[in-house]
């Protein structure tokens, strides 16, 4: 069978079920392209050798009642992996290899999946870009010298650039959707509390969600199916009932009421998003769906409050890198002096920054000002989305203010590179689930992305919302292999 | 009452100085496992032996608050008749240690687990009440040890995440004595409780003693120093009678006190200012977002209410009501929980026909001395309640003397013998036989007739001559009180 | 509001990450410029508003007190800068 790699998740799954390939065969397609693909720099880690062994022992004794059997996945270096080294994409950890599992990989392998390595990311999840990584910049797939987007921007170029079938990233003020958007591929970030945050190198807390990230929606509702758990090593996992997603997805959104929220119209806004977006509105009609103008009126506010409150929890987060238990140590003379050394040694910039902000929210003094006024901000937020979710089922707004740019173009403004979460910010800071769908280019061919909101727990509907439009976009990405010599 | 005889005052030429004490308690939970991890708790494993992935800060690693935790706090404030806060919130507290793997300690700051309570001081001059603040959770450090390697500190994470109680008092305590007092009173509820074992050699109770003076009478508190992790009643005292002294020097002199965190140095018997630390002492407060506001229902708190035994005060009280002890005897023995239970079960085993007074004197006299001696716990008493008991009845229904019982008492402590065997095996059973005594009188008087005639003429203290012969003569068993009626018949 | 050179070098302190003088100033400028836009803030009334500290609705599930995690002192330690088998190593704390 040629082109194993084109493949969607779901064809691989039911050519493998229908023993028509085997593991083997799909993991050294990918490792195969991978080896071809260094110049996209997507992996940190690679770990084909073990994704070969792993391949073989599964195809000795398959079980085709999992519902990943045999599939080789890269995910995003933020997820511990026993025995596996994991970075979050710094130095400070560069070492280090946990000795445990995270409760989402974990997940997935028991269903039969099959680690192929780690995908570059920003570091700590800090960035939209994938330039802060101390493994460097990541090529975005559709053009040379194109970011992909970030913080999980090896895993948008490793899906995109077929290097593995689909992948997992994580979501903390849109990670997921952003780069999503930037590659032409779908990215779902879960509700909050869907997906267990146990052993995921921390962001901030109240706001990092992990998520599927693949080249179509039926291929995303399943991994979303295998990684949601409800989890008692994670106290703010939430017990709710789960749906099987990929077995529930219907295109049938008749009658689904879907919200446009007028302040997503932000000023400066290119043309071209603001047409993709009407034509978004149109695809949702033609699937027998209704729109509803709706106010979400303190969405300009969530930014400036995501800065206070991802900063902060960072901040603290960010405390137990000191050099004492694991990960880089720089020489110092004393403890305070190793501290101060290791610490802005094994730290980028954008880490070292956003320290910087969460401290200051936190001092004495500034909390009332930043930080409770920020939790309050947030309060608001979700009161509009409540406000909102009385009238609608769901929200169609676009994923990103603007289509993928070069590397480093906003590398020295970071306030302009803050700004490309504008639109999906807000998802997280009220926890509600939002996914990212390929649905058109810009002038220069780059793909531009929507995103439907749903309500809390609701991933079904959004799934179904995104799957109806995803035949009607009928969306192709404009991969060349440029970087395949 | 009268306090004015006992006020605890520093004295200086022309001024007299009031100290005003303030106490944060913190008590180690008695749990298996910790306080948001499943690593183990008990003291003195070997290094690093029960940490778990979340106690060393991994990353990625989540805390899981532990129930039983959540009850003994509640327990406990229900011990010092505290409101219980059915919502609490778990904050970080932020800062960088060795020992703090984090960096960041899980506490509670804004909104804690127990909130305003009281606790009553039973004081030479009476009853004393001092005020509780509040009560929250949080976790232990771990152990950084400067002297095994003279360029390196090592650290055990042993103690990293076990659950502890922080009680602050309101600043009511005005004396040493009122802090010894206090700790103990502490002690003894959270005992009583078994929410925490006390024992302030392995650091499961220590404190941070706020301390400040006033000019006698003023109603202003004066600038406070707080001295940090102070591990003994005894050096709590010190501590306090140093400070204290030093801050009335300061001001003696027209100097102003720095409001600082000091250390005591119990070598030098000195506190001295831990200013290296100040500059970092902006602990950037906030609910920790890796956990849940706490939330307690009505029913959970009742169903631990229901569940509190009898505490100090109320078992104080039945004494002095059922067993007619005097407030002093009751206080000595429901201090300690150990020492409640052994003297209960002493009384039970008395059964019907008991002598309260005598089991008391004996608990409280040989039993404490023979304790005090060997360094022992009630609970590990040489003598158990019930051969003592036995004891007690030996001596009340008159089959051997309260002195024959000293003999009889140190033949018990090796193996907690049965003092009814001794007795028997030893022949120690009190002469009883007034005949037997009338007959052995006879012959003392028939010997010592010179004396008899003395007597008899008015020199009356030869009467303790004749007992002492007597006693003798009966090797020590005959019963007292028929030889002082024999006796006095016999010589009129 | 802005933020000077000296609140960096205090906010460096406080997080243990050592600034030279060339960072710290890039800093006031990088930050200056954040905390322009995060000012937005100011403009909205929120006097009433409950903060909202966690999206999940739902209270803190409690766990049984047992005794899990044994002894696995050999993987606390593995990862560790300074190679010792029993504790964690750092250079000497000075007070």
């Amino acid at each position: 069978m040629s082109d194993i790699t084109k493949q969607s998740l779901t064809e691989l799954v039911k050519n493998i079920k229908d023993k028509k390939l085997s593991s083997t065969e799909v993991a050294k397609a990918f490792i195969d392209r991978s080896e071809k693909s260094k110049e996209l720099n997507a992996y940190i880690t690679e770990d084909f050798t073990s994704a070969l062994d792993k391949a073989k022992k599964f195809d000795q004794k398959p079980n085709l009642d999992l519902k990943l059997p045999g599939i080789p996945m890269a995910v995003k270096d933020l997820f511990c992996t026993k025995d596996v080294k994991t970075t979050a994409g710094s130095k400070i950890l560069n070492n280090f290899v946990p000795t445990y599992e995270s409760t989402v990989t974990d997940n997935i392998w028991r269903e039969g999946a099959i680690l192929l390595g780690k995908l570059n990311c920003d570091e700590f999840a800090m960035g939209s870009s994938n330039e802060t990584s101390f493994f460097g910049n990541v090529q975005n797939p559709i053009d040379k010298d194109l970011v992909p987007g970030g913080s999980s921007g090896g895993s948008a170029s490793a899906v995109a650039g077929q290097l593995t079938p689909i992948t997992i990233g994580t979501d903390t003020g849109g990670s997921i959707r952003q780069p999503a958007s930037f590659t032409g591929t779908v990215g779902l970030k879960p509700t909050y509390g869907s997906c267990s945050r146990y052993g995921i190198v921390a962001f901030a807390s109240s706001l990092d969600q992990a998520g599927p990230m693949s080249q179509n929606v039926k291929d995303c509702a399943l991994l979303q199916e295998v990684i949601s758990s409800y989890d008692p090593k994670d106290s703010t996992s939430i017990d709710f009932k789960r749906n099987q997603y990929s077995k529930e997805l219907t295109n049938n959104i008749k009658g689904k009421k879907i919200g446009i929220p007028k302040e997503y119209r932000v000023d400066g806004m290119p043309k071209e998003i603001e047409d993709l977006w009407q034509k978004g509105i149109e695809y949702v009609k033609d699937c027998g769906a209704e729109t509803i103008d709706i106010s979400l009126p303190h969405t300009s506010y969530a930014l400036p409050a995501y800065y206070i409150v991802a900063p902060a929890e960072a901040s603290s987060n960010l405390a137990r890198y000191d050099g004492v238990k694991y990960g880089f140590r720089a020489k110092g003379e004393n403890l305070i002096d190793m501290y101060e050394k290791t610490r802005s040694e094994g730290f980028g910039t954008e880490v070292q920054r956003r320290i910087m902000i969460g401290t200051y929210v936190l001092s004495s003094g500034y909390y009332d000002a930043y930080y409770l006024k920020a939790q309050k901000v947030r309060k608001l937020i979700k009161n509009d989305f409540d406000e909102a979710y009385k009238k609608v089922d769901a929200i169609l707004t676009p994923s990103t203010p603007s289509s993928a740019f070069k590397i480093g173009e906003k590398t020295n403004d970071p306030v302009s590179m803050y700004l490309n979460d504008i639109f999906t910010v807000p998802v997280n800071l009220a926890g509600l689930p939002g996914i990212s769908i390929p649905a058109g280019y810009d002038s220069k061919g780059y793909p531009l992305g929507l995103q439907i909101i749903g309500k809390a727990f609701d991933e079904q509907s959004i799934l179904n919302i995104a799957f109806a439009m995803e035949e009607k976009i009928n969306f192709r990405n404009k991969i060349t292999d440029w970087w395949i010599k | 009452m009268s306090k004015k005889n006992l006020e605890y005052l520093i004295n200086r030429k022309d001024n007299q100085y009031e100290v005003v004490i303030g106490l944060e308690v913190h008590a180690q939970v008695l749990s298996e496992s910790k306080l948001f991890s499943d690593s183990a708790t008990k003291f003195g494993a070997d290094p690093n032996t029960q940490v778990s992935l979340v106690d060393a800060a991994f990353p990625g690693m989540l805390p899981v608050i532990n129930e039983f935790c959540v009850k003994q706090a509640i327990k406990t404030g229900i011990g010092l008749n505290a409101k219980i806060n059915k919502r609490s919130v778990f904050d970080r507290k932020n800062y960088f240690y060795a020992d703090l793997p984090q960096g960041y300690q899980i506490s509670q700051f804004k909104d804690p687990i127990v909130g305003e309570g009281k606790v009553i001081l039973d004081m030479p001059d009476g009853q004393k009440e001092v005020g509780i603040e509040r009560l929250h959770l949080e976790q232990d450090a771990g152990k950084s040890i400067h002297d095994l390697d003279p360029q390196n500190t090592f650290v055990d994470l042993n103690r990293s995440g076990v659950a502890l109680m922080e009680i602050v008092s309101k600043p009511d305590l005005r004396s040493p004595d009122e802090v010894s007092a206090y700790i103990k009173k502490l002690r003894s509820i959270m005992r009583y409780l078994g929410t925490c074992d006390g024992n302030m050699q392995e650091g499961s109770l220590r404190a941070d003693v706020n301390v400040s003076v006033r000019a006698k009478g003023s109603k202003e508190f004066g600038t406070r120093c707080e001295i940090k992790n102070v591990n003994s009643i005894k050096f709590m005292q010190m501590a306090i009678e140093y400070e204290a002294n030093r801050q009335v020097d300061l001001i003696e002199e027209g100097k102003s006190i720095d409001q600082e965190t000091r250390l005591f140095d119990t070598k030098k018997n000195e506190t001295r200012s831990m200013r290296s630390k100040e500059d970092a002492h902006d602990y950037r407060y906030f609910p920790d977002p890796d956990l849940l506001p706490l939330e307690v229902s009505d029913e959970f708190v009742k169903e631990l209410k229901n569940n509190i035994p009898e505490m100090p005060d109320d078992k104080k009280k039945r004494f002095i009501d059922e067993f007619k002890l005097s407030p002093y005897e009751a206080t000595i023995l429901v201090s300690d929980i150990d020492t409640a239970k052994y003297f209960e079960e002493v009384v039970f085993k008395m059964g019907k026909n008991k002598d309260m007074k005598l089991a008391v004197n004996w608990i409280t006299g040989e039993l404490f001395a023979v304790l005090n001696n060997k360094n022992l716990e009630i609970s590990q008493s040489p003598v158990s309640a019930k051969n003592l008991a036995i004891l007690v009845n030996l001596i009340k229904n008159g089959t051997i003397s309260g002195k024959i019982a000293k003999t009889v008492f140190e033949l018990m402590l090796d193996g907690d013998k049965d003092p009814q065997k001794i007795v028997e095996e030893k022949g120690l059973k009190q002469q009883s036989d007034p005949k037997a005594i009338e007959a052995l009188i006879d012959k003392i008087i028939n010997d010592n007739r010179e004396k008899a005639i003395e007597y008899k003429q008015g020199k009356e203290k030869l009467f303790g001559f004749f007992v002492g012969q007597a006693m003798k003569a009966s090797g020590g068993k005959a019963n007292p009180q028929l030889i002082n009626e024999i006796l006095k018949k016999k010589l009129q | 509001m802005s933020i000077d050179l000296k609140t960096i070098k205090h906010i460096s302190k406080l997080s243990r990450i050592s600034v030279d003088e060339k960072k710290a100033e890039k800093l006031v400028g990088d930050l200056n410029s954040i905390f322009d836009f995060i000012e937005k803030l100011n403009e909205l009334k929120t006097d009433n508003i409950e903060p909202l500290t966690s999206v999940a609705e739902t209270t803190l599930k409690l766990r049984p007190d047992e005794v899990k995690s044994m002894n696995i002192r050999e993987q606390i330690v593995k990862n560790s800068p300074q190679d010792n088998e029993d504790y964690f190593v750092v250079p000497k704390v000075i007070e």
